[in-house]
C-alpha cells in the first residue's frame, strides 16, 4: 500500500475517427434482451439472419441459457423490394411453432436504412388476420444500430412496450419497477424485495427466470417466467413507478407519467449503500412500512464488512466503463469504500454522464474522476495506461485491458463471457454491495499476496 | 417429428433408411424459423480473420464488428492484428450523407497506427444499401500507402454463409499472384482451411515438416500476407472445411495449374489418409517412408491412449451438428473409432454431394438434417437419448437445459481436435463431458427431482 497520497494524474483524452474494440453493442441486442424479460415473449428480428444469429451467440456466452430470436431472413430481392413479406411470414411461423404470448419485432440497420415501414405492415397483418384465433399480440420498435447502443434499444423496447400495451383506468395500487438492464440474480432480488416491503410489484423486464433457468426434462420452447402481459397492461393503472437510470430520457417511465400521470421516480442503480438507500427509502414511502429486518440487518453486516475491510482499498485507483447508469452506480459504491475512479468510460452518449458520476461522488472524492462518453477500448487503454490504475472494474472485454496493466478485473455487469455464472453476479441492493465489496476486498488482497516475494498467507 | 419441423422445412430432415435419399439443402433460410445459421459477412470474416498482420475493418455500424471481435480462437505466432475489433461505427449521418469520408480517414489513421501488411474492409448491410464505392476507396489508400487494401464483398443480405466464404475467396485471389515465389520447393504445398484454433495449424505443419514439404502460406490460419501473396508457387493445395476455401482452390488451380486435395483433419483415419494421400501425390519414396514413420508412430501411441476411453464410451449416442458438413464426416468417424454411435448429424450449410456422403456413411435410422432451428435439434436429442451433442456455441444451451452432455467443436474451442494429439483430446472432452456424474441430478433422468 502506498504511504504518501498519490499526486494528481490526468490523462490526455485520444482523438480517433475509427473505432477499435467498442465498448458498446448495437440497439437490437438491448431490445432482444428486453423482450426477453416478458413473458411467453419471442424476440424477432426484421432484417437479415446473421443479427440474429450473432446476438444469439454473444448472448448465449454471458448466460449459457437458450435464447431463440426470431428473424425475417431478409436477402437480396427483399432489400430491394421491401421486407414486408417474409416480416409477416416470418411472423406466421414464430405464432405456429412457439405459440408465444407475444413478439417484440425490433428493426435493424437494413430495414431501417431500406425505409420498411414496419408499423404499415403490422397494420396490413393485422387486416390479414382478422378473425384468427389465438394470434400473439404484437410489438414494435425502431432499433436501427448506427444510432446509439444496446442501452438504447433496451429501453426503447421498454418505452415501446408500454406505450404500445398499457392502459388507464382505475387505480390497483400495484407500484411499477423499471430497473434497466441487471443480472438475473438482481431482477430476483428486486422482485424478492418488493414482496418483502407487502408491495404489489410490476417489474419490467424481468429476466430472473427467463435467462437463468432450471434443468429441464422437456425443452420449453419459450422459457418460464418474465413479466406477465396482464401486468404489463395494467401498468397505466399503478400508483407509482420506479425507475433506475440518471442519465436516461424519455423512457417507459416517462411515458406512463404523460400518458395515465403514473408518479415517476428516477433513481441512480442501487449499488452500493448510499444508492441502495435511496431506494428503501422510498420503498417505505410507497409501502408506508419500515424497512424489513432481514435487510436492515443485511445493511448491519455491510456495514461492518465495509470496516472489517476498508485499509484494503483505501485510496485504490479504479478504471470502471460500461453502461452508462451502471458506471454510475459503481462509481457511487467505489467512492463510498474509498477507492477512486480515476477514469469512467462508456461507449455511451447520452451528454450526462459526467453530471450523473459527479452527482454521486462529490462529496466523497477528493477529486472527480475523468468521466468520458463515446469511449471504445483502444481510447480506454491509452488513458489508463497513463493512469496506472490498481483495479478495472467493468463487463469481460476489459480483461485484455486489465491483463495488459497487470491489475485485477472486477468483473460486473454484460457480457461476462469468460466466466461461467454472469447471470448470477449481483450487483444491487445490500446483498450486491456486500458482494462487491467481498470481490474487489478480495482482488486486492490477492494481487498483494501474489505479488510479494514472501508468499505470506496471513491477511 | 411433425410436431417440431415446419411443412417447408420437411424436405431438409432425412431419416437414412426410410426412403431413397433425397435432402433439400443450400436453400435460403426461412423466415421465422430461428436458424442457426449466421450471413455473408459472417462466412467472410471467420475465413479471412486468422491473417494475422492485416488490418481487418469492418465498414458499417458496431454491431457487425464487435459481436466477431476475438470471435475465433485462431491464434498467431507474431503479430496479433487480427484480435483487434476495426469499425468504422457508422452513425446516422454517414447513413444519409455516405461513410466513405468516414471509411478513408479510418483507413488512414489505422494504416499509420499499426503499419498492417495489407487492410480487409468488409462491407456490412447497409453499405450494399447507401452505396459507398469500397473500390475507389481502396484503391486510394493502396496507393497512398503502397499496400494491399481489398474490398470484402459481404453485405450480410446477399445470401448465407456460403456466399461470404465465395467474397472471402475472392479476395484471398487478389492478394495470392503478387509476391516473388523464387526459391520454394518443387515439394511444397499450401495449407487451405485451417484456422489455427487452438494451435492445429501448428501441429500440422510438424506433420509437413517431417515428411520434408515446405508449406508457403498457412490460409489463412496464423497467416501473413507475404505468405499468401505467394502462395501460387506452390506445388499443391490441401484443403481442409472445403466448405469455405474450396472455391479459392479452384480458382488458383485455373490460373496457376495447382491441384489441390480435399483432406481432413480429425480423427485418426482422416489424419492419416490426408498424410498419405499428399505423400502419394509427390510421388517420392522417401517422403513415403518419412510419412509411414509419423503415421505409424502416432498410431501406436495413439491406440494405447485411446483404449481406457472406447471402453467407458462404448455404445453411447452421439449427435452433431455443425458449421459445414465435412468436418461432420471426420466427426462421425471420430465417434466409430471410440464404438459410440451417431444418431443425428447436420450442418448449416452443406451441400448435396456432401449430404449423400453423409447418408452413405452413417448407420441406418441416423436423421440427417440441414439447415436445423433450436426447436428441430431438442426433439432429435430427447428422440434419440443423445448421450454427448457436438456443436458450437449456439447449440450448448439447448444440450445444457436438457442436461446431455456437450462438446464444444466451433470457433471458441481451446482445445487442439485436429491431428493425431486432436483425436486424443476429442476423446477427452467426450469423455469428461459423458462420465460426469452430473447426470444424476438430472430431471432426464427417471429418479431425479423434477425442478419445474
Amino acid at each position: 500500500m502506498s504511504t504518501n497520497p498519490p499526486a494528481k494524474r490526468r490523462a490526455k483524452r485520444p482523438n480517433y475517427l475509427s473505432t477499435t474494440n467498442a465498448c458498446k453493442l448495437c440497439t437490437p441486442l438491448g431490445a432482444c434482451l428486453a423482450f426477453k424479460g416478458i413473458e411467453g415473449a419471442v424476440p424477432y428480428l426484421h432484417g437479415s439472419q446473421g443479427c440474429a444469429t450473432y446476438m444469439r451467440r454473444y448472448i448465449i456466452s454471458h448466460y449459457n441459457e437458450p435464447i431463440d430470436i426470431a428473424s425475417s431472413s431478409l436477402s437480396e430481392k427483399h432489400a430491394v423490394y421491401g421486407g414486408g413479406p417474409n416480416l409477416k411470414l416470418g411472423l406466421t411461423n414464430v405464432a405456429a411453432k412457439y405459440r408465444p404470448q407475444l413478439i417484440g419485432i425490433a428493426t435493424t440497420c437494413l430495414t431501417e436504412t431500406i425505409g420498411d415501414d414496419v408499423r404499415m405492415y403490422l397494420h396490413q397483418y393485422a387486416e390479414d388476420t382478422k378473425g384468427s384465433v389465438g394470434l400473439p399480440t404484437l410489438v414494435h420498435v425502431a432499433t436501427p444500430s448506427y444510432a446509439g447502443t444496446h442501452m438504447e434499444g433496451f429501453h426503447a423496447a421498454i418505452r415501446a412496450v408500454v406505450a404500445q400495451l398499457s392502459e388507464g383506468g382505475p387505480l390497483t395500487g400495484a407500484i411499477n419497477l423499471l430497473p434497466g438492464f441487471v443480472s438475473s440474480a438482481d431482477y430476483r432480488l428486486l422482485r424478492q424485495i418488493m414482496a418483502d416491503f407487502g408491495l404489489d410489484g410490476s417489474m419490467l423486464p424481468d429476466l430472473s427466470e427467463t435467462m437463468d433457468g432450471p434443468a429441464l426434462v422437456t425443452y420449453e420452447k419459450i422459457q418460464g417466467g418474465g413479466t406477465p402481459l396482464a401486468a404489463i397492461r395494467a401498468m397505466g393503472r399503478s400508483r407509482a413507478t420506479i425507475e433506475f437510470g440518471p442519465t436516461l430520457v424519455a423512457t417507459g417511465g416517462t411515458v406512463l407519467a404523460e400518458k395515465f400521470g403514473v408518479p415517476h421516480h428516477r433513481l441512480g442503480m442501487p449499488v452500493g449503500i448510499r444508492e441502495t438507500d435511496a431506494f428503501f427509502h422510498l420503498l417505505e414511502e410507497l409501502s408506508g412500512r419500515p424497512t424489513p429486518e432481514k435487510y436492515a440487518k443485511e445493511r448491519g453486516r455491510l456495514v461492518d464488512a465495509y470496516v472489517d475491510g476498508h485499509k484494503y482499498v483505501f485510496g485504490k485507483r479504479a478504471v470502471v466503463y460500461g453502461e452508462e447508469d451502471l458506471v454510475v452506480g459503481l462509481c457511487s459504491f467505489l467512492a463510498e469504500i474509498g477507492i477512486r475512479p480515476v477514469l469512467c468510460a462508456s461507449g455511451g452518449t447520452s451528454g450526462k454522464l459526467e453530471q450523473a458520476v459527479a452527482a454521486v461522488t462529490a462529496d466523497t472524492l477528493p477529486e472527480q474522476p475523468q468521466v468520458f462518453e463515446g469511449m471504445d477500448f483502444f481510447e480506454i487503454s491509452e488513458m489508463a495506461q497513463q493512469l496506472e490504475p490498481d483495479l478495472v472494474v467493468g463487463h469481460s472485454k476489459g480483461y485484455p485491458l486489465a491483463r495488459k496493466l497487470h491489475v485485477p478485473l472486477i468483473r460486473v455487469g454484460f457480457p461476462v463471457h469468460d466466466r461461467i455464472g454472469g447471470q448470477r453476479l449481483l450487483h444491487l441492493g445490500y446483498a450486491g454491495a456486500q458482494q462487491l465489496f467481498d470481490t474487489v476486498t478480495n482482488a486486492m488482497i490477492q494481487k498483494k499476496q501474489d505479488d510479494s516475494p514472501v508468499g505470506y498467507f496471513y491477511m | 417429428m411433425d410436431a417440431t419441423a415446419l411443412k417447408e422445412r420437411e424436405g431438409q430432415i432425412v431419416v437414412k433408411g426410410e426412403a431413397p435419399f433425397a435432402i433439400v439443402c443450400n436453400k435460403d433460410s426461412l423466415a421465422g424459423a430461428v436458424s442457426q445459421r449466421a450471413c455473408v459477412f459472417c462466412g467472410s470474416r471467420v475465413v479471412l480473420y486468422p491473417i494475422a498482420d492485416a488490418v481487418h475493418l469492418v465498414h458499417g455500424p458496431i454491431g457487425c464488428a464487435v459481436y466477431t471481435w476475438d470471435i475465433r480462437g485462431a491464434l498467431s505466432s507474431g503479430p496479433e492484428l487480427h484480435r483487434l475489433s476495426f469499425s468504422t461505427d457508422l452513425q446516422e449521418r454517414d447513413v444519409i450523407f455516405g461513410g466513405e469520408k468516414k471509411l478513408l480517414a479510418a483507413l488512414r489513421e489505422l494504416i499509420e497506427r499499426h503499419a498492417p501488411k495489407a487492410a480487409f474492409v468488409y462491407s456490412t448491410c447497409i453499405v450494399g444499401i447507401i452505396g459507398d464505392d469500397l473500390e475507389a476507396v481502396c484503391r486510394q489508400v493502396e496507393a497512398e500507402y503502397g499496400i494491399p487494401v481489398i474490398p470484402v464483398k459481404s453485405e450480410g443480405f446477399k445470401g448465407n454463409k456460403r456466399a461470404g466464404y465465395q467474397a472471402a475467396c475472392d479476395a484471398l485471389f487478389r492478394l495470392i499472384g503478387t509476391g516473388d515465389t523464387t526459391g520454394i520447393s518443387p515439394y511444397s504445398l499450401n495449407i487451405l482451411g485451417d484456422f489455427n484454433l487452438a494451435g492445429e495449424i501448428w501441429m500440422i505443419r510438424d506433420y509437413y515438416r517431417q515428411m520434408g514439404i515446405e508449406v508457403v502460406a498457412n490460409i489463412t490460419g496464423d497467416g501473413r500476407v507475404a505468405d499468401i501473396r505467394r502462395a501460387h508457387g506452390a506445388a499443391l493445395n490441401v484443403v481442409q472445411c472445403s466448405g469455405s476455401t474450396m472455391r479459392l482452390a479452384d480458382m488458383m488451380e485455373e490460373k496457376y495449374g495447382i491441384p489441390s486435395l480435399r483432406v481432413s483433419y480429425f480423427g485418426i483415419e482422416d489424419m492419416a489418409e490426408a498424410l498419405y494421400d499428399i505423400a502419394r501425390f509427390f510421388k517420392d519414396p522417401a517422403i513415403m517412408e518419412r510419412t509411414k514413420a509419423i503415421v505409424e508412430a502416432e498410431v501406436k501411441q495413439l491406440a494405447v491412449a485411446l483404449e481406457p476411453y472406447r471402453q467407458a464410451l462404448a455404445g453411447r449416442k452421439a449427435a452433431i451438428y455443425v458449421g459445414g458438413s465435412f468436418k461432420a464426416f471426420s466427426l462421425v468417424k471420430a465417434f466409430r473409432l471410440l464404438d459410440m454411435q451417431v444418431v443425428m448429424v447436420g450442418s448449416q450449410t452443406g451441400t448435396r454431394e456432401e449430404y449423400e456422403e453423409l447418408e452413405a456413411i452413417t448407420d441406418p435410422g441416423t436423421i440427417i438434417v440441414d439447415d436445423a432451428n433450436p426447436l428441430e435439434l431438442t426433439s432429435f436429442l430427447t428422440e434419440k437419448e443423445v448421450d454427448i451433442f457436438v456443436g458450437g456455441v449456439k447449440e450448448r444451451p439447448i444440450a445444457c437445459k436438457l442436461g446431455i452432455g456437450f462438446c464444444d467443436h466451433n470457433h471458441e474451442r481451446k482445445e487442439p481436435l485436429a491431428g493425431f494429439a486432436g483425436m486424443l483430446n476429442f476423446a477427452r472432452e467426450v469423455h469428461a463431458s459423458v462420465m460426469s456424474p452430473v447426470w444424476q441430478f438430472v430431471p432426464r433422468k427417471k429418479g431425479a427431482e423434477p425442478t419445474r
